[in-house]
């Protein structure tokens, strides 16, 4: 029993340590040349058009939901109003930016694991590096920037088609304009609430790219290993995103307390 | 038959040459296990070595360290004249264009055509402009050596197993390598498409003028193909010669592989 717990400590502060160092070695490998500007687009395009569909769904429906399930409360104390304020909030401060981080993890993260896995056990990376190509920084450094880049878009997409799919509730229930809702939306927004809220889902990407890319390049033991690859990047991204968001909100009520 | 680290002189009568590889007390170890036990070789060049040995016998590790892909424990490679051990990552790039691979799944990039496969190595060779910049002569070119011109823009997932093996074949050599090395080249290929691949591969050591060491525990492509045929056994050079030679020989671990 303690030899379990102490085996699961000493798994645990491996994989840190091994997390961390290849977050360092990305850092060491992003701003050295040659430069994959190709499969960075590539990658971008792969990460952002293609969720692009799930993300705006979601989104929308979020919006829906966040107002229908807000709406008898809110207007139980007469403040169906303040409903335009309260839903920008909620979703550009904290449900828009986890909710399509969380997506992506299950989306991006699994797809990077599998795919960058599966290129291990079939030894195509050996193929890339025997051919003279880094293939760290032809997959890793590429995916991982591309996570960090596209995640921050999808999250203003899904915002906005949030807020969107909140104004339809309001403008059928409550007869609202739409210039009335987005003036009430914007008025209760402030910056420390669109910056830090953005800021943080470059953490997000980078989170969700570095995980799943490290699942997959460290991907053994065949194809099994691939499976549990994509599992464990799905997982160890969904736990690393609700970890980055605490921090984020502690960081940012400090910054403001000061 | 000659044991290990004798004499050598290539089949045809033809003296020490040029040496492309070699290799001097090779040591790889996986914690407990000893894969590779005091290895040595020497191959020179336009020569065909066939290193043969059961599975598990330290064939793939001793190619994974020949080409960098494995830090060996203790020992000394050279290829090519140049120190393989204490190299440094932008030497060994460089090193690694004179040095063909093929794989033995092909290793053929799935998300890439055909065209992209083979335009991939030549990413970045700025010391090979000659090749980077007629890319497309010299990738039809490569396709037309193994037969399949006809696939540039088809996925790896379109072709079968042989023409797999083959534009992966037409990759390794679209640096012009002077050494080339097949890891396990017919296998999981049926007979004929086997016979094709080594029929290929004599064709290219004639054309191309390159050195190959073949990976194999197939007796009749060793029989075929090899000048010399090497015997890995717990790690260690056991024995070296022609075929024949081996073929001949009384000694029980040799029979275990040319009598069946």
């Amino acid at each position: 029993m303690i030899y379990s717990i102490q085996k699961r400590f000493e798994d645990f502060f491996l994989f840190t340590a091994e997390l961390s160092l290849f977050a360092m070695r990305y850092f060491r490998e992003a701003f050295r040349r040659p430069f994959e500007i190709n499969e960075l687009l590539r990658q971008c395009y792969n990460v952002g058009n293609r969720s692009l569909p799930l993300v705006a769904l979601t989104g929308f429906i979020i919006g829906l939901v966040l107002t229908l399930q807000t709406r008898p409360t809110l207007q139980e104390f007469g403040a169906v109003s303040w409903m335009p304020s309260m839903v920008s909030i909620s979703i550009v401060r904290e449900i828009g930016p986890v909710i399509v981080a969380l997506i992506c993890a299950g989306r991006v993260a699994s797809g990077l694991g599998a795919e960058i896995g599966s290129m291990r056990v079939t030894e195509q990376i050996d193929a890339m590096e025997v051919s003279g190509t880094n293939p760290f920084k032809y997959l890793v450094v590429t995916r991982i920037t591309a996570t960090t880049l596209m995640l921050p878009m999808l999250v203003i997409l899904g915002d906005t088609l949030g807020l969107y799919g909140s104004y339809i509730v309001e403008n059928t229930k409550g007869d609202v304009s739409f210039m009335l809702f987005f003036n009430q939306v914007f008025d209760a927004l402030e910056y420390q609430d669109i910056v830090p809220a953005t800021l943080k889902t470059f953490l997000f990407g980078f989170a969700i790219g570095l995980v799943g890319t490290f699942a997959g390049y460290t991907c053994k033991k065949g194809t099994a290993g691939v499976g549990r690859a994509a599992n464990s990047a799905v997982v160890i991204a969904s736990l690393l995103i609700f970890i980055i968001d605490f921090m984020a909100v502690v960081i940012t009520d400090l910054f403001y307390e000061l | 038959m000659k044991t290990a680290d004798t004499e050598h002189r290539t089949p045809g009568g033809t003296d020490r040459r040029r040496p492309v590889l070699e290799i001097k007390g090779l040591n790889k170890a996986f914690g407990s296990n000893k894969v590779l036990n005091d290895f040595n070789l020497t191959m020179y060049h336009g020569e065909i070595v066939v290193v043969m040995g059961r599975s598990g016998s330290g064939k793939s590790v001793m190619v994974k360290c020949l080409v960098g892909l494995m830090k060996p424990d203790s020992g000394e490679i050279s290829i090519l004249g140049r120190d393989m051990i204490n190299i440094s990552s932008g030497e060994l790039d460089e090193l690694r264009a004179d040095i063909g691979f093929l794989f033995q799944g092909s290793a053929l990039y799935d998300s890439m055509t055909v065209r992209q496969n083979l335009e991939f190595p030549l990413r970045h060779r700025k010391e090979r402009k000659e090749l980077t910049e007629n890319m497309e002569e010299v990738v039809t070119t490569a396709l037309d050596q193994v037969g399949l011109a006809h696939t540039l823009d088809l996925m790896p997932e379109e072709l079968s197993g042989g023409m797999k093996r083959r534009v992966a074949l037409a990759r390794a050599l679209i640096l012009k390598p002077e050494l080339m090395i097949y890891d396990e080249p017919t296998s999981g290929l049926d007979p004929i498409t086997s016979k094709e691949i080594i029929q290929l591969m004599k064709h290219i050591q004639q054309t191309h003028n390159t050195s190959s060491m073949v990976i194999t525990h197939d007796v009749d492509c060793a029989r075929v193909i090899a000048d010399r045929i090497v015997l890995l056994i717990n790690g260690r050079n056991y024995a070296q010669g022609s075929y024949e030679d081996l073929a001949a020989s009384e000694d029980e671990e040799i029979k275990a592989f040319f009598k069946t």
